[in-house]
């Protein structure tokens, strides 16, 4: 107990100094940069994007360890990160503490990634993929290369979640440079990473997407699920646009790629 | 209770546009020299950068086959012919939703607003979609393309039956891709919705069913190398005029349409000719099937979003149980023909 807690501090302490220098270097770069503007003079986000870190395969700090695949060999280790959670560590209760480690136990089992399910949100902008930001006056689509993951955000006819989704049901609104997404109407069944990190459907994420030089954007995440964590949380990394000329987001239309995965042993004659 | 209130709202909603739908079939009653002259006088808005605005929910719907019956020889129906040949259309949809039969057992259509009377439907005084061949029908499939369509069935049947295995079964069940997702669009039968959102050297277009998602750059960039092909192509748009003009190539092939190889080129052209319809032409072109190009009409009809997820693979409980429910089979009958060698 004593050694947990003294851990736990140590990494709110070092991420508390990380994130000391990270806001110093943000507040002295973020008044200075203003997007160019799209033609309804609008932040322009337009672009494709895509996260460059570790936070997929755990949002959470964490050091490198082997491929979850053994035949993957070094192709799919898994590489260290400094984590993306703001105060180093998610508050969770100690119930979904438990059921997030038992995730972790259990996750070429149970992560919907390994399914080719849909992602959820935020876990679909951090992906190893880019995704691509088409912003109108009424509607900002986001569009992933994963799966074919897809948003809507509303911008203008704003409503509530009609039903449960797996991305969600996301308002969306300007405030000064920032696009802010407000996410709710989430089911329970995607995942933050493949480390076994979750939510449930009570679940209400709020996004802030900032240009902070032409090629790069800063996003930041709000997390609140009381049945899962004793308070709000953040996370926030920046996001880098995909500036070759010829990029676009391609199909990754990976279902049939895990058929064999789901439905092998429904087969007649076993492979 | 939710669900139910959507579709109900989704009624009201559609119910409406049926309305504007027919008092804008009124209004173009009849054939396509007016329908052309009235393409001109409209003037498309615009979006903030100046394309034409093709933004919104739409919907191709529609009772018109996609080529002319046998026994129809005229190329328009008046507006009374049109009505009655939905009508008969829409009982025959009808039949699938009769309770207490085996057609009412994978879904109640009717209760739903799946069948097609139920929603926005785009009207048309077509009596097929294809409208070149001017007999309405798609040319005859050349000796290249039986060949293939051969090669392609005897190297189904090799793989086993169609429940041996999951890849033995239709790609749209397995929710890998839809018939109609395309493109060229065409209607699925149900849920035949799409969004289209437009931003700087950018055409979206969501396919609901289910969610395909088509970006379509509209910079003149070049198609990718040959190797590199998708089960949706790889489209390249630009604009002439107020017509948004696609050709899509580098297809993979396995959604054939209408029995197309991989090589074939589609190119889509839209032109919104009113505040609620959108003009969608495309045309076929694939030597490799057909001895010449053909082209269909099947317009685009404004429709009330908005679009829900179509989480398809996530819930496809279909597919294992199917899968399941023929081992199970074949358990049974080789337990029954134990039994009957012991006796």
């Amino acid at each position: 107990m004593r050694n947990r807690c003294l851990t736990t501090g140590n990494v709110v302490a070092a991420a508390s100094a990380g994130l000391l220098l990270l806001a110093t270097l943000a507040a002295a770069q973020a008044p200075a940069y203003r997007a160019p503007r799209a033609p309804d003079g609008k932040p322009n986000l337009n672009g494709i994007w895509q996260a460059m870190n570790t936070a997929h395969w755990d949002i959470e700090a964490h050091s490198s360890a082997p491929s979850p695949a053994r035949e993957l060999g070094a192709a799919g280790a898994v590489p260290a990160g400094l984590g993306v959670v703001e105060g180093g560590s998610i508050p969770y209760t100690p119930e979904a503490l438990a059921k997030r480690n038992e995730n972790r136990a259990n996750r070429l089992k149970l992560d919907p990634e390994v399914k080719c399910y849909l992602p959820g949100v935020p876990r679909a902008t951090y992906m190893p993929y880019p995704f691509q930001i088409i912003q109108s006056q009424k509607h900002v689509m986001m569009v992933h290369e994963y799966a074919g993951a897809l948003r809507t955000i509303y911008m203008t006819e704003q409503t509530e979640a009609p039903a449960d989704s797996w991305m969600g049901w996301s308002n969306g609104r300007w405030e000064g440079e920032t696009l802010v997404v407000d996410t709710k109407g989430f089911n329970d069944l995607s995942w933050f990473d493949r480390a076994g990190n979750f939510h449930s459907d009570a679940l209400h994420v709020v996004e802030r997407f900032t240009a902070r030089s032409p090629d790069t954007l800063n996003y930041e995440v709000t997390i609140e699920d009381p049945k899962v964590f004793t308070r709000p949380w953040k996370m926030s990394m920046p996001l880098y646009r995909r500036v070759e000329p010829n990029a676009q987001i391609m199909e990754l239309r990976c279902v049939e790629f895990v058929e064999d995965l789901l439905y092998g042993h429904l087969r007649k004659q076993p492979k | 209770m939710n669900r139910r209130s959507l579709v109900s709202i989704g009624v009201v909603t559609l119910a409406v546009a049926v309305l504007v739908s027919s008092a804008a079939a009124g209004q173009a009653p009849s054939a396509a020299p007016k329908a052309a002259s009235a393409a001109k006088a409209y003037t498309p808005p615009r979006t903030p950068d100046g394309q034409p605005d093709l933004q919104g929910f739409w919907t191709n719907s529609t009772y018109v086959p996609l080529e002319r019956p046998k026994d129809v020889t005229k190329e328009f129906y008046t507006p009374a012919e049109a009505e009655e040949a939905i009508k008969r259309a829409a009982a025959r949809e009808a039949e699938q939703t009769e309770p207490g039969t085996t057609a009412d057992v994978h879904y109640d259509f009717s209760q739903f607003g799946l069948d097609r009377s139920q929603s926005t439907i785009a009207r048309s005084l077509r009596t097929s979609l294809v409208v070149d061949p001017p007999e309405g029908r798609i040319p005859l499939v050349n000796a290249e393309g039986q060949k293939r369509a051969q090669a392609l069935a005897a190297a189904r049947k090799a793989r086993g039956g169609p429940y041996d295995a999951v890849e033995n079964m239709p790609i749209g069940s397995r929710c890998i891709i839809m018939g109609g997702s395309g493109p060229p669009l065409m209607n699925a039968g149900y849920n035949a919705n799409y969004q289209i959102v437009q931003a700087p050297g950018y055409v979206m277009i969501l396919t609901e069913m289910i969610h395909d998602v088509r970006i379509i750059p509209l910079d003149g960039r070049p198609q990718p190398p040959q190797n590199v092909r998708q089960w949706t192509g790889i489209s390249r748009g630009r604009w002439e005029g107020n017509t948004l003009v696609v050709e899509t190539t580098n297809f993979n092939g396995r959604n054939a349409f209408r029995g197309a190889s991989e090589n074939v080129k589609v190119t889509e052209r839209f032109s919104r000719v009113a505040d609620d319809m959108i003009d969608y032409k495309f045309t076929v072109e694939d030597p490799a099937t057909w001895d010449r190009s053909w082209t269909a009409e099947a317009p685009l009809a404004k429709t009330g979003g908005p679009i829900f997820e179509f989480a398809c693979h996530e819930t496809n409980y279909g597919i294992a149980n199917i899968l399941a429910g023929a081992r199970a089979e074949e358990k049974a009958a080789a337990e029954q023909a134990l039994k009957k060698g012991s006796n």
